[in-house]
This record gives C-alpha cells, sequence and structure tokens, in this order.
C-alpha cells in the first residue's frame, strides 16, 4: 500500500514538473536549433547566462536553418552563410551574427612519422582529387625535407553525411586549387572524387585511426579532445601553419564585410591558419513577426550581444576560437540593425 | 437450435457492431498509411522527377554543388549488399532451423540456441555497426591485403558480413517453428522404410516446409534492403563504381538507405531534398517488387 502510495505521489510530482516546464518553455525560454559544432560552447554559455533560459538543439546547420524558416525557433545557427535557395525560402530578411569561428585540421595516421607534417593545400587538394596517392610521392617529401615517408598508398576519408566541416573544407580546396573548384566546387556534401566516407567526426576519425596510411578531416577541438596528429598548412602568404586557436582567430582578423558572410578560408593574415570558418546565429532582422512580443525579441537581442562579448570567455577553454577585434565590431552593428515594428531594439 | 442471434439483447448486438467496425477501421487505417507514405514520397520527389526524369535511375553521378542525380550507384550497392548477406546467412539459418527444429527440439541446449537466435534479432543495429567496426572491419583489411585489394577494410563486403548475421534469426526462427510442425506421421513413415536422418530431412521435411522457408528467406532479404546504420557505418560511403567485380565486392560503395541517412539532414537545398526522397521512393518500391515476385514464387510453389 504504501508502495503504491508512494509511487503515485511520484507520478503526479512528476506531471507537475512536466507541467511546469512546458509551461516555462511557453513562457519565456528562448529557442534555437542548428550547427552540431557549437553545441558544446552554446551549452556552456546558456548555462552561465541568467537573465533568460535558452533551448538549443544541435540538430545540424540545415535542419536549423529549416525551423527558422518555418518560425518554430528564435534562432537558428549555422556553419554556412544561406545560400541563394535557403535565402529564397525565407519570407523576410535574415541577418548574421558571427558567434565564434572554429578550424578544421588535417588528420592523418602514417606509421613511424611522429613530427608534424608540412602540406600546401594545393597538394591536400590533390590528394582528396585522388591525383597524389603514396605518401613518399614527390609533392608531398618537397614540403617535408628530414621526414621519412613510407612507401604507403594515401587512404582518403571524407565525411559522408552532409555538414558544415566538409562545407569549410572543400571551401578552402577550391580556393587553392583551380581544379578542385571546376571539378567538385564547394558544398556540405559534394560528389568525392576518392576515398570513404565516414559519419560523423567520430566516424572520419575512427576511420583514420584504424587505416594506416589514412588523411582526413576534423574539427580542431575534436582532433584536441581525441590527441590525433594533425599537419601545418601552408596559408596565403606561404607559412605553414600549426592550427590553434590564436592562429584560427587570427584567421578572421582581417576586413569583414558589413554583413558578415564572408568566407576566411585561405585568410589575408599571415598568421591566420587557413581552414577556419564562423559559425553565425541567425535571426530575422525584423522581429516582429508570429505574434512575438518586444519583450521576447529584446531578450533574443541581449543574448546575442552577451555571446559575442562576456560569452566569449567560454571559447578558449572549450578549443574554440574567441571572435577577433573586427569581426565583434561588424557583429555589433549587425545585432543593432535588428527592429521590432522597424525601430532599432537595443 | 432455433435463431441463435433472436436471443441477444441489444447491448450485446451493439457491441457486435461497433467491435466489427472497429476491426475494419483499424485494417483501413493500415493500408491508408501505407498509401499516405507512397503518396507523399511521389509529391515530395516531383521536382526531381520533373527535371530529371527516368534516367535518374541509371545516373551514375551524384553530385549535389551541380545538382546532378543519379540513383545507380546506390541502387547496385543496396542490391548488392543485400543479395551477398541473403547467400552468406541462408547456410547458417537453414543449419539452425533444422539443428533446432528435427536434430535438437527439446531440452535446455534447444532453449539456450533459439533464445539466441532470437536475441541476435533485438539486438539495436548500430550495436553491430560498433562492433563492425571494431572487429569485422580488421579482419577484413588483413583478409584484403592477402588477395590483393586496396586493404580498407570497410566496404561492401564487410557491410554484408553484418547484414548476414542481423539477418539470420529472420529465416532461422520461421525455419524452426515450421520444421517443428511436420507432421510425424510423415517422418516417421520414412525412418519406417529405413530412411537415415539426412535422407528423411532432404526428401519430408525440406519438400514440405520448402514454401516457408523461403518465405524466411524474403523475410530476411526485406530486412536486409532497408537497413541503414549498421551498413552506413560499415560501407564507406563513396558515390563512386568500381570497374573491377573484386573492387565491386570489396571496395566501398554506398546503399540508398544510408545516402538519406547520411546527407537528408543537411540537404540544403530543394532539388537535393527532393532527389534523396525519389531514392526512398526508389527504395519502396524496390522492396515492393522483390516482395510481389516473393509471393508469386510462394504460390507456384504452394500450388504444385
Amino acid at each position: 500500500m504504501k508502495l503504491t502510495k508512494n509511487l503515485k505521489l511520484a507520478v503526479v510530482a512528476l506531471a507537475a514538473s512536466c507541467l511546469t516546464l512546458a509551461a516555462s518553455a511557453q513562457d519565456n525560454t528562448l529557442l534555437g536549433a542548428g550547427s552540431t559544432f557549437i553545441n558544446p560552447l552554446f551549452s556552456k554559455m546558456f548555462s552561465q547566462y541568467t537573465a533568460s533560459k535558452v533551448n538549443y538543439q544541435s540538430i545540424g546547420s540545415g535542419a536549423g536553418i529549416a525551423q527558422l524558416t518555418a518560425k518554430t525557433v528564435d534562432f537558428g545557427d549555422s556553419d554556412a552563410p544561406l545560400n541563394a535557395d535557403q535565402t529564397a525560402k525565407m519570407s523576410a530578411e535574415v541577418l548574421h551574427i558571427p558567434m565564434t569561428s572554429g578550424a578544421v585540421v588535417v588528420t592523418y595516421n602514417i606509421p613511424g612519422v611522429t613530427k608534424a607534417l608540412n602540406l600546401t593545400g594545393k597538394d591536400l587538394a590533390d590528394i582528396y582529387l585522388g591525383k597524389v596517392t603514396k605518401w613518399n610521392s614527390p609533392e608531398i617529401a618537397a614540403t617535408n625535407k628530414g621526414v621519412s615517408l613510407p612507401d604507403l598508398s594515401i587512404v582518403v576519408i571524407h565525411r559522408s553525411d552532409g555538414s558544415g566541416t566538409s562545407f569549410i573544407f572543400t571551401d578552402y580546396l577550391s580556393k587553392v586549387n583551380p581544379e578542385w573548384a571546376s571539378k567538385v566546387s564547394k558544398g556540405s556534401a559534394v560528389n568525392w572524387p576518392a576515398g570513404l566516407g565516414g559519419k560523423g567526426n567520430e566516424g572520419v576519425a575512427g576511420l583514420v585511426k584504424q587505416t594506416p596510411g589514412a588523411i582526413g578531416y576534423n574539427e580542431l577541438a575534436y582532433a584536441i579532445q581525441n590527441k590525433m596528429d594533425y599537419a601545418n598548412i601552408q596559408n596565403k602568404s606561404g607559412k605553414f601553419i600549426t592550427a590553434t586557436i590564436a592562429a584560427t582567430t587570427a584567421a578572421s582578423n582581417i576586413t569583414i564585410p558589413a554583413d558578415s558572410k564572408v568566407s576566411i578560408t585561405n585568410t589575408d593574415n599571415p598568421a591566420g591558419y587557413p581552414i577556419s570558418s564562423f559559425t553565425w546565429a541567425l535571426i530575422y532582422k525584423e522581429q516582429n513577426y508570429g505574434g512575438r512580443s518586444k519583450a521576447r525579441a529584446t531578450e533574443l537581442l541581449k543574448l546575442l550581444w552577451w555571446n559575442i562579448h562576456q560569452g566569449q570567455a567560454d571559447c578558449e577553454p572549450l578549443n574554440y576560437a574567441p571572435l577577433s577585434k573586427s569581426a565583434v565590431k561588424v557583429a555589433e552593428t549587425i545585432l543593432k540593425s535588428a527592429t521590432f515594428d522597424g525601430k532599432a531594439i537595443l | 437450435m432455433e435463431n441463435k442471434r433472436l436471443e441477444l439483447s441489444d447491448s450485446q448486438l451493439k457491441w457486435e457492431t461497433i467491435f466489427k467496425w472497429f476491426l475494419i477501421a483499424m485494417s483501413i487505417l493500415l493500408l491508408l498509411i501505407v498509401l499516405g507514405v507512397l503518396i507523399t514520397l511521389i509529391m515530395e520527389s516531383m521536382p526531381s522527377i520533373k527535371s530529371l526524369g527516368i534516367s535518374y535511375l541509371w545516373g551514375k553521378v551524384w553530385d549535389p554543388v551541380q545538382n546532378i542525380y543519379g540513383a545507380y550507384p546506390f541502387l547496385i550497392g543496396t542490391l548488392l549488399t543485400s543479395f551477398i548477406a541473403l547467400i552468406i546467412s541462408v547456410p547458417f539459418s537453414y543449419a539452425i532451423a533444422i539443428y533446432l527444429g528435427e536434430y535438437n527440439p527439446k531440452g535446455w541446449l534447444s532453449d539456450t540456441l533459439k533464445n539466441a537466435v532470437e536475441l541476435i534479432a533485438a539486438v539495436p543495429s548500430i550495436i553491430y555497426g560498433f562492433w563492425g567496426i571494431f572487429v569485422l572491419v580488421p579482419l577484413v583489411r588483413t583478409l584484403e591485403m592477402k588477395i590483393g585489394v586496396m586493404p580498407l577494410g570497410a566496404g561492401v563486403f564487410t557491410a554484408s558480413l553484418v547484414l548476414a548475421v542481423m539477418i539470420i534469426p529472420y529465416g532461422a526462427s520461421l525455419g524452426i517453428t515450421l520444421i517443428r510442425m511436420v507432421p510425424s506421421p510423415l517422418k516417421e513413415g520414412a525412418y519406417a522404410l529405413g530412411a537415415t536422418r539426412y535422407e528423411v530431412i532432404r526428401s519430408v521435411i525440406m519438400p514440405y516446409t520448402r514454401t516457408g522457408l523461403f518465405a524466411g528467406v524474403l523475410l530476411s532479404l526485406g530486412r536486409a534492403l532497408g537497413e541503414t546504420m549498421a551498413v552506413t557505418m560499415l560501407i564507406g560511403n563513396t558515390s563512386a563504381i568500381a570497374s573491377t567485380f573484386k573492387e565491386l565486392v570489396f571496395g566501398p560503395g554506398n546503399t540508398m538507405a544510408s545516402v538519406i541517412a547520411n546527407e537528408f539532414a543537411e540537404a540544403d537545398h530543394t532539388m537535393y531534398l527532393s532527389a534523396l526522397i525519389e531514392l526512398g521512393l526508389v527504395l519502396f518500391l524496390v522492396t515492393v517488387v522483390i516482395n510481389l515476385i516473393g509471393k508469386r514464387i510462394i504460390t507456384r510453389f504452394t500450388n504444385n
């Protein structure tokens, strides 16, 4: 009897807590959806931000954009700016606000090689085109004097699922290798000319770790956490840059256009790591839609304002690159341009 | 024994009618759901059907950037993995069915084995995927080094191996039940005539259960065609088609289900999304056609 009573109590308590949760979700919780890449950072940021509750669902950039299009979330987050098709589907103008930047590193598994490899962008693209097939080929040897490279076939590993990481990587390859640009081009999923696909960061990392001779690409944070070797990549100024948080922030310290929709791969900054990109929060410019209150719009703007200022302190411990000064400045101007009934909110 | 219905009360009659209509409604609802799925698939894939037409089926290039879509590599991948898996699994499922149905139908060993077989079907496919990555991939890589193909480990063959394990229970469970249902007078008659166990199985049990065993195979094929997660993790996910037979079997490939699972979430333009949904439609139709062919074969065998 006692047990059933306790059970009943538990059920009632559970139901009550569900009700309050549901109620709070309707009341003032800000809803966001999108990029899985930024999810650890957002989780940390939103746990510290006390002014409002935020519920962020990491369902992928594309799915987040779709949710924003359907107006079921307050903001989306994408690792690539909206493309023409996505922009056309939006019912109103959408603002891109850079949140942080991340680097994509080239990971590999060459038995016997312990020193970090130096790779040029062109060679990297040729490897992914299936043109450079051996680790000891002259192209790779030329930039790695003193490293004894084995006579081993290169096994190319790429992402099999559509992903922002692939977008950043192919965007870079398109810029540094004309053949890649014309044959494959850039996209979150492309027609890979060579190699195997692994699902997700962990899929690529798993295949790279297991396959002798494999080359793959991963997010910097993922490679650091899993202690993987990654190559130094030659940037536009000819320097071989090790991917670090500082080098990634440096990559975004360039002149950024007013809408912030800029690709920072192959950056002009001589200290910048060349395969990096912003991830953008996406909101509607006119915040009065679908019966939203002005208070809610203000909360959203304040949250994003906090993200690009105080929130940036959370970046480094989690291996994200904080926004560069020029990026913060542009982001501020963009946030100030958001309106409610045509009037500025911030 | 007059008309019994006259003795029924009003409420009994009402309940009868309600119950009958409930059954009818449920059955119709199921039909509507299948039809609804088909209609949705067709409608959503219209943009792709209109722009690519029938050539979608044998197009060899899948390039989301340039909006060129061809389902051929994935169609081949799906059929190849499923049939290789079927070929590997059939001897196992038949052997298990015969052993547990005829040789050892009772006792603790038989029960344990039967439960183990059923457990194979209950394990989530992602676990098979992990097992494949950590155990099968290195094994297959060693094999590939010996036979002189690119030692990638992941590929069509590895995916088929895991699929084979996954579909064994479907053929086996049905087989066990059917073999146990063979009437004993038939078997006893054969034994009385001096037949050995093998001869009884070959000339009495097999002919008697042929249709059912085939239905079991068909069930497992249906499962293999649609299996997504484990295959995605092991097949290597490339849309390039190999040129030699060896590479086709051991090299990386892709299936329709795994392309959809991989690319659906990030399909960022209308045509791309529509081409993926059309892939779902093709998979739907392939499954239906294979099931229909199976049904035809079963009816033919039964009539004879």
